[in-house]
């Protein structure tokens, strides 16, 4: 789970890391009263869990508190890359004498942590690596060993930090440690980390990815989660403990495992190619136990997707038994009654297949259409959304 | 032959007595799998009965070994406890741990990770949130279905699990010296190299599929391995075309960053080394059929 700026530097702010005040307005008036209170030049950020704020219009100076509210005004409600602004950031202008960059994200390739620096911040890191990748120190940490001071001199000294900021930098990288091992992140970021003109060093931006499956021992996440931001679907989805994405297309999409799920997105794009373009409308992973009541919570989060046309259930019975994902479809088809409109195409394969087959064809629903292969499958369930388009 | 289980192996079961583990160590021993007892420090001492089948519980997995002779333990404890579980395999010196569970917190496996790497890898990790690995009609260490396929020349790595059973499905009629499933979390244990070393020295495997998906960097590695270290035929699927930026797709480690972890780019990689990629699992399966009947 990605965080806004704002909860960043407020979990930076509980593990002492330095930051500057600030807070979060929905409206140009409560933008307006917090100017008020600060009573200097503030900034007002948008907060969007997304880069290139700047760029686009979402960070603005604002000299007093009627000012604040026009600026609020102007950014609540922008659309930056697809997220729409509902918040905005206000928190007091500060001088800046230099810019530098600080990251810990995890390394896939090495199976461990990684520390980023760069005296270079404030710019797209990513430019930095790519146009000039020796300004990117990449330090890689011990899972266990951890960062301490010493680790943290290292990487100071490797990211060439000047020696007046060395020992505040390196004080605040164990602490950005701290806030990444306690808070289960997989990712802390800051960029900028400046120093400002008196010479103190603070975290001017903040970008966290917290894991979810670490969220069993950290019950505060939950309150952290957008629950207006997310899509409804995927919210009514995730309510009912199903793994489903929202994706653009036509032809709503059932299965088991993860990679199938996502290997049967690809074979409907691909065969949508020859029934006017359809796509898939959504992951559903329904797992290995695909009873009725799973099976029917998917097809009714699925059903009253507004743009879904076909739906195509593809199911490898593995350690699940296709007759039981049949009797499942069976069942949850009679809960949802009439509230089923749309055609069903589905596909068993694996463990007890004959059986299922024989439990839809006894079934004989108006709906449902049986095919063998996967990607015969997937032909008839786009030519049936691309009828319906 | 096959790679790392084989009808010699001696097989345990951390979390036996749970309801996961209970039912897949019925499933592993119907398969054949010589399992000779589980591990869980609260039941120690008792016995379990499996359909006429009675395995020892014992405290600890170093105790067990001692009593048995186990070399792979299987382990199915919950999330919570589960990087304990691994370290304690670990520090008992067990050839092989299999971690099955899934929904680990990624600080944990860096942490079991690092442990092992800080012992000198004497114990090879598979997984974790994996399907586990089976080498038909001699062992099989975790949930695959042990009756979708039999023995065979066919070496299958993959990170998923449901495409691993789809692919034996389909190539039932060729079987499979082993099949692994090496799991779709960020930090793995096992890797697609690993399992393509293994496979490439293994006399009974004549072709080696290979499947990856989005996320990290693996299958671009295993590209370049296979360039310079594998003579045998490699059929490669890579699955999340249609996957979006930022959006992670069931496994944790399924996630295109940016323009990092693209499908695109892993089967142009694979591709570039000379794998023939299919576009879909049946295809790719086609693919593995033609070769299989040119070496006959």
């Amino acid at each position: 789970m990605d965080l806004y700026e704002y909860q960043a530097k407020d979990l930076f702010a509980a593990h002492d890391v330095p930051v500057l005040p600030g807070d979060v307005a929905t409206t140009p008036a409560e933008a307006k009263a917090i100017a008020e209170r600060f009573g200097q030049t503030v900034v007002v950020k948008a907060q969007v869990k997304t880069g290139g704020r700047g760029k686009a219009g979402g960070v603005k100076l604002a000299e007093n508190p009627d000012e604040t509210s026009a600026k609020a005004e102007a950014i609540l409600g922008l659309d930056i890359k697809g997220h729409i602004v509902h918040r905005v950031l206000v928190t007091p202008a500060s001088d800046i004498a230099e810019e530098y960059y600080f990251s810990f994200l995890l390394d896939r390739a090495n199976r461990t942590f990684l520390a980023m620096a760069s005296v270079e911040g404030g710019m797209d890191i990513e430019e930095v690596a790519a146009t000039k990748p020796e300004a990117l120190a990449k330090v890689p940490v011990d899972a266990i060993k951890g960062v301490d001071r010493a680790k943290a001199d290292e990487i100071v000294a490797a990211a060439k930090f000047p020696a007046e900021v060395a020992d505040q930098v390196a004080d605040v990288i164990v602490k950005l440690w701290e806030t990444f091992v306690s808070e289960d992140a997989t990712l802390v970021e800051v960029n900028p980390l400046v120093r400002d003109p008196e010479g103190k060093i603070v975290a001017l931006d903040g970008k966290v990815t917290l894991d979810e499956n670490a969220s069993f021992r950290h019950p505060d996440h939950e309150a952290l989660v957008d629950k207006q931001a997310e899509d409804p679907l995927e919210a009514k989805a995730k309510a009912k403990g199903l793994n489903y994405v929202k994706l653009d297309g036509q032809v709503g999409i059932i299965g088991n495992g993860a990679g199938l799920v996502m290997s049967t997105l690809d074979v409907v794009a691909y065969a949508g190619e020859k029934h006017k373009g359809v796509k898939p409308a959504n992951f559903l992973d329904i797992g290995g136990g695909a009873s009725a009541e799973v099976m029917a919570n998917g097809l009714d989060i699925i059903l009253h997707d507004p743009d879904v046309r076909s739906v195509f259930v593809n199911v490898f019975g593995g350690i699940t038994a296709c007759d039981a994902v049949a009797n499942g479809i069976v069942a949850a088809l009679g809960i949802l009654g009439d509230e089923a409109k749309k055609p069903l195409v589905v596909r068993l394969d694996g463990n007890n297949v004959e059986e299922g087959r024989r439990i839809l064809a006894e079934a004989n629903h108006p709906l449902v259409t049986v095919v063998d292969t996967m990607d015969n499958a997937a032909d008839k369930a786009a030519e049936l959304a691309a009828a319906g388009v | 032959m096959a790679i790392f289980i084989t009808k010699d192996s001696k097989v345990i079961v951390q979390g036996m007595t749970g309801a996961e583990g209970t039912k897949h160590t019925k499933r592993m021993l119907a398969s054949g799998t010589n399992i000779v007892g589980g591990v869980n420090p609260r039941k120690a001492g008792e016995k379990v009965d499996f359909d006429g089948n009675v395995l020892p519980v014992f405290g600890s997995v170093a105790e067990a070994m001692e009593a048995t002779g186990a070399d792979v333990t299987v382990i199915f404890v919950p999330p919570a406890f589960a990087k304990a579980a691994v370290i304690e395999a670990i520090d008992a010196g067990i050839d092989l741990a299999v971690v099955i569970t899934e929904g680990i917190p990624v600080h944990d496996t860096a942490a079991f990770w690092a442990h092992a790497v800080a012992t000198g890898n004497k114990t090879r990790i598979i997984g974790p949130n994996c399907p586990g690995l089976i080498s038909p009609g001699q062992s099989n260490a975790g949930i695959i279905p042990a009756n979708i396929s039999g023995a065979g020349k066919i070496g299958l790595v993959s990170k998923s699990g449901t495409l691993t059973y789809q692919m034996m499905y389909e190539l039932r009629d060729f079987g499979f010296s082993t099949a692994i499933g090496i799991g779709g979390d960020p930090i793995i244990g096992t890797t697609h190299i690993d399992a393509l070393a293994a496979f490439e020295a293994d006399p009974e495997t004549a072709a080696i599929v290979m499947i990856g998906e989005i996320g990290g960097d693996a299958e671009e590695r295993a590209a370049a391995y296979i360039k310079e270290n594998v003579t045998k035929p490699v059929v490669g699927y890579v699955a999340g075309f249609t996957a979006p930026e930022g959006k992670t797709m069931g496994h944790a480690g399924a996630i295109v960053s940016g323009s990092a972890g693209t499908a695109q780019a892993k089967k142009e990689a694979l591709e570039a080394a000379g794998v023939k990629v299919g576009k879909t699992p049946s295809e790719t399966a086609a693919l593995m059929r033609d070769i299989m009947q040119a070496i006959g």
